[in-house]
């Protein structure tokens, strides 16, 4: 009874800044300021449906979807590779793979401007190569560059934190009973992991599907993902209820999509650590 | 063979995960200003950067406000953690999802709703919007870093220590704090962390000239980033590798003596 108690401060704390916020969101999509005040409309949502946002929608979640096939492509086998290596070496690895995050984002996102530029980085090591030049700064290209370098992290970790507890003398045992190291890997290592998977995958999609910076230092000016979209409704036109109808559209999507990839995987706590 | 390409696979791993990161901190020893061109070795920016006040003003909001934001949310987030191992049923399953509610909240969602919230309620966007927000965030971390180590302490010796005639906040003092202290020290490491580095909810969050050094380095990326935020940026990851290189030593030496 006491412990219900000392529960007070933080409930109401969450009820304040958590829920409330999520209810004037809410408020502001569904109503429409007609004659100098608010009332219930149908506008701002019906707004989110037109052809111009439509495509800009489609076109976020197409990047979102490419960058977490790739993070999923390029973290497997990281992740396969860290598991395997011997308990110090990979805990340096591990290490290695968070150090990054450290710095801060935006910066990092910023210094691939360096990278990419026409007269870049990585252009004069192809130049001095003999190799064309890679002129990809201020494309989708670009921007899902920058989604996978960012959030290629929460990919690796996740899977590897499933890796590395599967009972080696399991695999020792699909190899006793004559399975040939894929077959190992097909059924034994891989269905043990997908449940990592499922987390890395969710922890990507979700930050590239609503990022606005790493679409506006990468993809230039003018460049539109639904993150950059809503930013604009908020700080540059003001117009609270469009970008509220928005929001409430984004989570919705999140909602329904990360609903569905975390039911496959079935524990509701402690799965992040 | 197969050892020689998954060694190779890391290495470029690694290069690609670190190239930025070189690139910038090479960068903050450039004398040329701008960013393409190298025009020698200076140390120029790492003097400059202490006499400008706009980037130090913004290292201060940063530090004072991540300091004071992972305290009060080590502080929530214990006792929320702490209660919440009492709790059976539906109010667990309950507070759970509220736990979990602003790490699954997108940030740019929880940022533009915080900001509408101070908005209707009259507080101004500036230090204390930011130090509100950043709390909500944090609290998700210490709670989840707390959790685990109340699951590993016995049940019983809260019960015990009752037993024994301590009075329940000396029980908590004395018996169940120390043994969960590590949990709240990640929680509270990782909370510092999650505020230093954060930019979108505080973009939204703030205002009236208050600015981190997240917004900082937002607002310069337009108009070209000046190099003292790549020796700023610099110091303070080297900071944290010295942090993260100590703290290992302790470690490292306590374990022995186990």
């Amino acid at each position: 009874m006491k412990k219900k108690l000392l529960n007070g401060p933080y409930l109401a704390w969450m009820l304040l800044f958590a829920i409330a916020p999520l209810f004037i969101v809410v408020w502001y999509a569904l109503t429409a300021e007609i004659g100098g005040e608010r009332s219930f409309s149908l506008a701002n949502l019906q707004r989110v449906f037109e052809p111009i946002y439509l495509r800009v929608i489609w076109h976020s979640l197409k990047l979102a979807v490419i960058s977490t096939f790739l993070c999923f492509l390029l973290g497997y086998p990281a992740a396969l590779i860290l598991a395997s290596r011997p308990f110090r070496r990979r805990t340096i690895l591990v290490v290695l793979i968070v150090l990054p995050m450290w710095m801060n984002f935006l910066a990092r996102t910023y210094a691939w401007l360096s990278l990419l530029e026409k007269n870049g980085v990585i252009n004069s090591v192809l130049a001095f190569l003999g190799l064309p030049a890679l002129n990809i700064l201020y494309t989708d290209a670009a921007v899902v560059l920058g989604m996978v370098y960012n959030f290629l992290p929460f990919m690796i970790l996740p899977i590897y934190s499933v890796l590395y507890k599967i009972d080696h003398s399991q695999i020792e045992a699909a190899q006793d009973l004559g399975a040939t190291p894929l077959i190992t890997f097909q059924r034994v290592i891989f269905p043990q992991s997908l449940a990592g998977a499922l987390s890395g995958v969710v922890m990507v999609f979700m930050p590239a599907m609503t990022t606005f910076v790493i679409s506006r230092l990468l993809g230039g000016g003018q460049y539109t993902l639904i993150g950059n979209l809503i930013e604009q409704q908020f700080l540059t036109t003001y117009d609270w209820g469009f970008g509220s109808a928005l929001s409430l559209f984004l989570m919705a999507l999140l909602i329904v999509m990360g609903g569905l990839l975390m039911r496959s995987r079935g524990d509701n706590e402690g799965g992040l650590w | 063979m197969k050892n020689i390409g998954s060694r190779v696979y890391l290495a470029l791993l690694f290069i690609f995960l670190y190239a930025p990161i070189a690139v910038l901190m090479i960068f903050s020893f450039n004398s040329a200003r701008s960013r393409g061109v190298w025009g020698g070795f200076t140390l120029d920016w790492y003097v400059q950067l202490f006499h400008d006040r706009q980037i130090m003003s913004a290292l201060y909001y940063t530090v004072t406000c991540a300091l004071l934001a992972s305290v009060i949310a080590t502080v929530l987030g214990t006792v929320a953690a702490i209660s919440l191992s009492g709790m059976r049923g539906l109010p667990r399953a309950l507070t759970t999802y509220l736990v979990y509610l602003p790490m699954i909240n997108p940030d740019i969602v929880m940022g533009l709703s915080l900001m509408l919230l101070f908005i209707s309620l009259k507080i101004p966007l500036g230090f204390v919007s930011m130090l509100l927000a950043h709390v909500t965030f944090c609290l998700p971390f210490v709670i989840l870093s707390v959790l685990p180590k109340l699951k590993q302490t016995q049940a019983d010796l809260y019960d015990a220590a009752l037993d024994l005639g301590a009075k329940p906040l000396m029980a908590y003092s004395k018996v169940i704090i120390p043994q969960i202290m590590p949990g709240i020290l990640t929680g509270f490491l990782l909370a510092f962390t999650m505020s230093i580095d954060d930019f979108v909810v505080s973009f939204f969050a703030t205002g009236n000239g208050v600015t981190n050094v997240a917004i900082t380095i937002y607002a310069m990326a337009r108009r070209g980033m000046n190099p003292k935020i790549n020796a700023l940026l610099t110091i303070m990851f080297a900071g944290v590798i010295l942090l993260l290189f100590v703290a290992n030593r302790r470690i490292a030496d306590a374990k022995p003596r186990r």
